[in-house]
């Protein structure tokens, strides 16, 4: 495999990302991907603070407004936050259970080019006639009354990159069940696998739902369906519960990979072992199953009867149990370890407090009663922008310093790292700690403006003060991954010199195939075993070096996922213009097409021989 | 457990149990939150039972949720000062502590019995604030005992209809204090939420049911500030949901009577030349959508405009002067964008409202009341 090696120009270079069926690349593109749409999503969300930074404001116009806080939300959920866990899923599991792969690399191919051509899909509407402006939640009876193609675009880009969603998280299951190196048994599995095994089962369960709401929407909107009608016997509650049962696990399909980072983040640098491991991952999956049960905790006010609402609520608090057992396991985690206050272990640190803050409100809202007064307030505003920046923004954040050296052999800059995790962290509680008291004072969420002297006045404007400062943060992390790349200078593998699983123990670059030879499991924490045993090689491995079998890589997913993204034109516009048909027919001809040439084309792969394997000593 | 992190657990325990005194910290909270916000809007300012038993609520779950922050902090600042690798030792390879059942244990019950507190007041209130059994009582004479309001949320704007008394007003509720009031809530097209903070948790109004809660009010709304309580939509609805005011006015058994007596017999009379002008226009552009007389019942295309001139806002919304109704007459779309009032081209012969027309028709409209 020689020909690997060489520099390749960038047309090859472009080739070779739009065919790749390798988890390291794909996992590089969804982090390109979900770091484009994270900025977007918050020039949104800048756009929102200027707006509400002054009573009376006209920085934006009403209806505009709502276009914007719906792509906000709908950006960093499904764009963002979602994406770039996916990316450190791709990069780190694989490798933490020692496989050379997912179980279905052309399908994760598929499910980045699905997610990829839905956002864009959904990010044109802003320059086709208006993005959605119903809120990322979409109540029916608003978004069937919204006029122009806003809401089109949501429903068809939202289901196109739901498609993606759904087919990563199949991949990631079979590929934990099945692809597990000899000797990593489900309880020696690092906790961020457990965590993305947990999230994609979710992702099994919750998609589902969405798909059928989303169909649903597209039916009545593009097609004359009447589901949620309520003048042609449709009714609008059913898509709340729809999304919602959806939307719940939704939330810990992100935060249980944040978790997963964390608790590797806190191992390693302690310099000690995970504390209370077996009750980390029943945890994991007990507030996975219990996602389940309490997604009617969003519609207290909808009007369900006292009787649904109790026990919502009651099971609602249930979750703060699992959940409280993390945060008290983490803390043991750290005590009487050796603590050491990097970049990665900054986010880690500062997360702590923030998601206890986010997770006891959660609690108060789980109270049925008081949440009819903090419902669809800003304290619901604080409230969840604290599990998702204060628990999966600094995940993701503390993953990115955490991991780069791993995914690219390069090591970001400590320096720059903290002040962005300093702008950024104060910034952050500047903007959505005191949104806790506007909600009380009766300020409700998403509204435009606001009148002089409701005495929401000064809050609003320190809030926008924080939200500046976050942009700096960022701002900080783009020139820092600048002067990163740029300079490229190597580290090699475990450059934080305490890590504890496999991923550490690999050669970098991480040679394509991943492991030479599939390694031994010992135990938790293989890595840390075999390094206090003296193993300067850092595997044990089963097995002696022979042929390695390898996926072919095709254009074939990024053509299949095109038919639908022009297929999606076809139903959007439908019934409106002439070559609307045509287009969806087209577009769906291209998508089976693509089906079967990959079902009748027989693709083996290929080998890389014995001999070429002693040759190499890693690289790429 | 190995020693030094039972000293420190000894410690921290001590200094957690040392800053913990519920009802300090019950009272400083309360006097902190009760700071916060204006008196006619905010929640923190409970205005009658159903308000006063969320708040309370709030500061139940406020002490519980400081008191875990408390632990939570104590172990965190002393493990972070504690266990510094430059204070532990540069090469020094911690003990690789496998877990504990005993704090395992302590830290699964502990937080199952501050629950348990929380939930017990849960549960009692969710089913206390969604009893309107007493709703249909009636006297001897087999008149209803209790207010009820059917309100009916228009883009963007509310109706307000007393069904037993044979009243309709809009924007302006207008209840007694000292009782329960009960609430049919619905929407007329998209889903709106009816929430007045100061008195009370919100309630959705649903497209197609009815749902239906009760608030109370213990003081009459005179003394506030604007004297009214502020009310608002709590659900997103369009381009201007948050323009969806409106307010409430509490009076005391007998004068609602009496504004009810009023609202009742009160016929739209134009008082001078001006606002008999006034009127003519009304009754060729307006009338169609707006009724003048708050005798009727719900339905109205337009808000009802009985009480216009005692209302406390133009459009829900601003200050209640001629300047800005004549405004809001002849740009509705402007201030409130995408309201369903035509625009004056479409009432006018294609033309906006003369500088006279607006006069006269903001001096007939200033006149119409049912408090005089």
């Amino acid at each position: 495999m020689s020909s690997i090696a060489q520099k390749k120009g960038f047309g090859a270079t472009l080739w070779d990302y739009l065919t790749t069926v390798d988890h390291k690349k794909i996992a590089v593109m969804y982090l390109i991907a979900g770091g484009l749409f994270f900025v977007i999503g918050g020039i949104e969300a800048m756009l929102i603070r200027i707006q509400l930074a002054k009573p009376d404001n006209d920085f934006v116009s009403a209806g505009l407004f709502n276009e914007i806080i719906t792509m906000h939300g709908t950006t960093m959920i499904f764009l963002a936050a979602m994406p770039l866990l996916f990316a450190f899923m791709n990069a780190v599991m694989p490798l933490q259970i020692g496989a050379r792969d997912v179980a279905f690399p052309f399908l994760n191919s598929l499910g980045f080019w699905l997610f990829l051509f839905g956002g864009v899909f959904l990010n044109l509407s802003w320059f086709m006639g208006g993005a959605p402006d119903a809120g990322w939640t979409s109540y029916a009876s608003l978004s069937l009354a919204s006029p122009g193609h806003g809401i089109d675009f949501y429903a068809i880009g939202l289901q196109i990159a739901g498609a993606g969603t759904y087919i990563a998280g199949i991949n990631f299951l079979v590929t934990i069940i099945n692809m597990r190196a000899p000797g990593m048994t489900y309880m020696r599995m690092p906790l961020m696998t457990w965590t993305t095994f947990v999230a994609s089962a979710l992702i099994l369960f919750a998609f589902p739902p969405l798909t059928i709401g989303l169909f649903f929407l597209i039916l009545d909107r593009m097609f004359g369906g009447n589901f949620f009608d309520h003048t042609m016997g449709g009714n609008t509650i059913i898509w709340e519960h729809l999304f919602w049962i959806f939307g719940h696990p939704e939330v810990y399909i992100l935060i249980l990979p944040a978790f997963g980072i964390f608790s590797e983040i806190f191992a390693i640098f302690a310099r000690k072992r995970l504390f209370g491991y077996s009750s980390m991952v029943f945890a994991t999956v007990l507030i996975g199953f219990l996602g389940f049960m309490v997604w009617a905790h969003h519609m207290f006010t909808v009007g369900l009867g006292p009787t649904a609402n109790a026990i919502f609520a009651v099971a609602t608090m249930a979750i703060a149990v699992p959940t409280g057992m993390k945060i008290f396991n983490w803390l043991l985690t750290i005590w009487g370890g050796s603590i050491k206050v990097t970049t990665p272990m900054l986010y880690a640190l500062g997360f702590i407090p923030s998601f206890v803050a986010g997770g006891v409100t959660g609690v108060m809202q789980g109270a049925a009663p008081l949440d009819y007064q903090l419902h669809d307030s800003y304290f619901i505003v604080a409230h969840f922008h604290y599990v998702i920046v204060g628990g999966v923004v600094l995940a993701i954040l503390a993953a990115l310093h955490l991991w780069w050296p791993l995914m690219f052999n390069q090591m970001l800059s400590e320096t720059l790292g903290k002040w962005t995790f300093w702008f950024f962290f104060i910034g952050f509680h500047l903007t959505f700690f005191i949104q806790h008291f506007l909600g009380l004072m009766g300020m409700p969420r998403r509204v435009f403006t606001f009148g002089a002297n409701q005495g929401w006045d000064l809050f609003n404007l320190i809030s926008s003060i924080g939200a500046i400062f976050m942009a700096i943060g960022v701002v900080i992390l783009v020139v820092n991954i600048i002067i990163t790349v740029v300079k490229n200078v190597p580290v090699g593998n475990d450059p934080w010199g305490d890590g504890r699983t496999l991923e550490w123990a690999i050669p970098q670059p991480v040679p394509f195939y991943n492991f030479k030879q599939t390694p031994l499991v010992r135990g938790l924490d293989t890595f840390w075993i075999e390094k206090q045993e003296g193993n300067k090689e850092g595997m044990t491995y089963a097995e002696p070096i022979s042929d390695i079998h390898m996926p072919n890589n095709s254009f074939v997913p990024f053509v299949m996922t095109l038919g639908l993204f022009i297929a999606g034109f076809g139903a959007l516009y439908n019934g409106e213009k002439d070559w609307a048909v045509p287009v969806l027919v087209l577009g769906l001809a291209i998508t089976f097409a693509s089906m079967a040439v990959r079902s009748i084309k027989d693709d083996h792969g290929y080998h890389i021989h014995k001999e070429d394997l002693m040759n190499e000593k890693g690289g790429k | 457990m190995n020693t030094t992190m039972k000293e420190g657990f000894d410690l921290a325990m001590m200094k957690g149990l040392k800053k913990w005194r519920l009802f300090s910290l019950l009272a400083a909270l309360t006097i902190f939150l009760s700071g916060c916000g204006e008196e006619y809007l905010s929640t923190l300012t409970p205005a009658g039972q159903v308000g006063r038993d969320q708040f309370n609520l709030l500061l139940l779950a406020s002490a519980i949720m400081t008191l875990v922050v408390i632990v939570v902090v104590i172990i965190y600042v002393v493990a972070i000062v504690k266990f510094r690798r430059k204070k532990v030792g540069e090469n020094v390879i911690p003990k690789q502590v496998e877990g504990s059942h005993t704090l395992e244990v302590i830290w699964t019950v502990i937080p199952i019995l501050l629950l348990i507190v929380l939930a017990i007041p849960t549960v009692i209130y969710t089913y206390k604030h969604a009893d309107v059994s007493a709703m249909d009582h009636v006297d001897a004479d087999g008149n209803k005992t209790a207010v009820t309001v059917n309100v009916t949320a228009k883009l963007y704007w509310w109706e307000f209809e007393y069904p037993d008394l044979g009243v309709v007003t809009a924007q302006e509720l207008v209840v007694p204090t000292g009782e329960k009031v009960y609430f049919n809530l619905k929407a007329a097209d998209v889903k709106h939420s009816f929430w007045i903070p100061a008195a009370g948790g919100k309630l959705d109004t649903n497209v197609e049911n009815v749902n239906q809660f009760y608030l109370e009010f213990d003081n009459e709304s005179a003394g506030l500030k604007d004297g009214v309580f502020y009310g608002k939509c709590a659900e997103l609805c369009g381009p201007s949901h948050a323009l969806m005011d409106f307010k409430v006015k509490t009076l005391n058994r007998d004068d609602f009577n009496a504004w009810v007596e009023s609202a009742k017999t009160t016929e739209a009379v134009a008082d001078g030349d001006l606002a008999t002008q006034g009127e003519e226009i009304f009754n060729t552009s307006c009338i169609a959508c707006h009724a003048t007389s708050a005798a009727g019942t719900a339905g109205g295309v337009g808000p009802n405009l009985a009480a216009f001139g005692d209302r406390n806002r133009v459009a829900g919304f601003m200050e209640h002067s001629e300047e800005n109704l004549k405004n809001w007459i002849n740009d509705p779309q402007k201030y409130k964008p995408g309201n369903l009032m035509p625009q004056p081209e479409q009432l006018n012969n294609g033309e906006k409202f003369s500088e006279e027309q607006l006069d006269a028709l903001a001096e007939y409209l200033m006149g119409l009341s049912i408090e005089k």
